[in-house]
């Protein structure tokens, strides 16, 4: 059984230069108050593992802005003008990796694959230094498994086990992301005793949890 | 009509009955507002929502189901919520049956530029090279030039999504079937002339006897 901590006290987990990755797409499903306790500590030289750094003052968008993260390794930053700048500066580094691509490289390095391979980005900027491997009459770009050193997902509810349910639109990366990380720091909604989530609504066995966050208050 | 319901409304013909279809989002969302109703279709939002609906009356919206977008929908009697290793795993896997895309340019090859210009616009790709590598049919729906610069030429200056042959190109002048011999013209827009599509086109275009006009829905 876990006991749900505060949020201060995850986000006091994370030492400067760690690896996050992070849930959400466009911070609809990310860990909102997690993010707002890390850029309250002032924490540096974060690298960035999700689909999107989200908007200015919006969930991953709040990480940009503070300046705790050097290092982003995300599908779109479209939304999020302050990424662009801070690219175009060199004052943080951008890895544009096909959406599809990235969740499949987190999988990969969650699930004890040592790769994916893809036709996705074959022919395009995405192929450079990358290994082209032949099998089966057609070619493929080898991409890599990402992993990370923390990964904060969000999900509608949990219990005390651990297990996760997710919402919607809402889990996105979250249910890959929880595979894929050294620490796993999971913020629900809401918590509810155990068994109460039925066995088949759960989609994050709450083996994978580390830590559990309060419920919002 | 302006040229972008007539290109929603002529690429709404193009959806088949039955079929799982993603629409970018921008113009090629419109064509949604065309469909006839007897044309039953499921269409995918790739931040993972198979079903995708209008957009809630306001004041009934949930802020755990958006588009991909990132604007609140709602979801169709049968729809499912799927995680983005599900939702990419459909579009690679051979499952999506259409994919609707904005274009920069496209080429006499068939092949498509719309995720960046450099040096200008660096959004990312999202999942945009995962589509056009991965649906079964890629329809590339945009206004046939960009203040009187032809988006339809010979080689695309601007970076690739994907190295694939698009299935067919849609503006509110012409229908463009790429095939192997080079870029088939198949109609006309609303009382546009082959030589007025010719003259705003940079690549070549072959014609195969009488050019119709189109039929919009």
């Amino acid at each position: 059984m876990k006991t749900a901590i505060k949020v201060e006290e995850a986000a006091g987990m994370i030492p400067d230069g760690a690896v996050l990755l992070i849930g959400g797409f466009m911070a609809v499903g990310s860990p909102l108050r997690l993010i707002d306790a890390i850029v309250a500590r002032g924490i540096k030289d974060l690298t960035v593992v999700a689909n999107d750094t989200a908007m200015p003052g919006k969930g991953i968008g709040k990480l940009v802005s503070c300046g705790a993260v050097s290092r982003v390794i995300v599908s779109h930053i479209g939304l999020n003008p302050e990424t662009q700048a801070k690219m175009m500066a060199g004052e943080m580094e951008v890895e544009l990796v096909p959406q599809g691509t990235l969740v499949e490289r987190i999988r990969a390095g969650g699930v004890g694959l040592g790769g994916v391979l893809t036709a996705t980005g074959l022919g395009t900027t995405v192929e450079e230094g990358k290994q082209i491997v032949e099998t089966g009459g057609k070619r493929y770009l080898l991409e890599t498994p990402i992993r990370g050193d923390f990964a904060l997902v969000s999900a509608r509810q949990a219990d005390y086990a651990g297990n996760l349910e997710y919402s919607l639109t809402a889990q996105n990366f979250n249910p890959v992301m929880a595979l894929a990380a050294d620490t796993v720091i999971a913020e629900p909604q809401n918590i509810v005793p155990v068994g109460v989530i039925p066995p088949d609504a759960v989609k994050t066995p709450g083996v994978l949890v580390d830590h559990l966050l309060e419920r919002a208050a | 009509m302006d040229a972008k319901e007539i290109i929603a409304r002529r690429v709404a013909r193009e959806i088949r009955p039955n079929t799982l279809v993603n629409l970018g989002i921008g113009l090629p969302s419109l064509v949604a507002n065309y469909l006839p109703d007897e044309v039953q279709v499921f269409f995918q939002a790739e931040n993972g929502v198979i079903g995708l609906g209008a957009r809630p009356p306001e004041g009934m919206e949930d802020p755990n189901l958006t588009d991909a977008g990132g604007g609140f929908v709602t979801a169709v009697p049968g729809a499912a919520s799927i995680d983005s290793a599900m939702s990419f795993g459909l579009i690679r896997g051979g499952h999506l049956d259409m994919t609707v895309l904005g274009g920069l340019q496209v080429d006499e090859r068939g092949y498509l530029a719309n995720w960046m210009v450099p040096g200008k616009m660096v959004p990312g790709m999202g999942g945009a090279m995962d589509l056009v590598a991965g649906a079964k049919r890629v329809v590339v729906a945009m206004v046939h030039s960009a203040k009187g610069n032809p988006k339809i030429v010979p080689e695309c200056g601007l970076p690739l999504t994907a190295a694939r042959r698009v299935s067919l190109i849609v503006t509110e002048m012409a229908v463009i079937e790429p095939t192997a011999d080079g870029l088939v013209l198949r109609e006309r827009g609303p009382g546009v002339s082959v030589e007025e599509i010719e003259a705003a086109t940079a690549a070549s275009l072959i014609q195969l006897g009488e050019v119709p006009e189109m039929t919009l829905a």
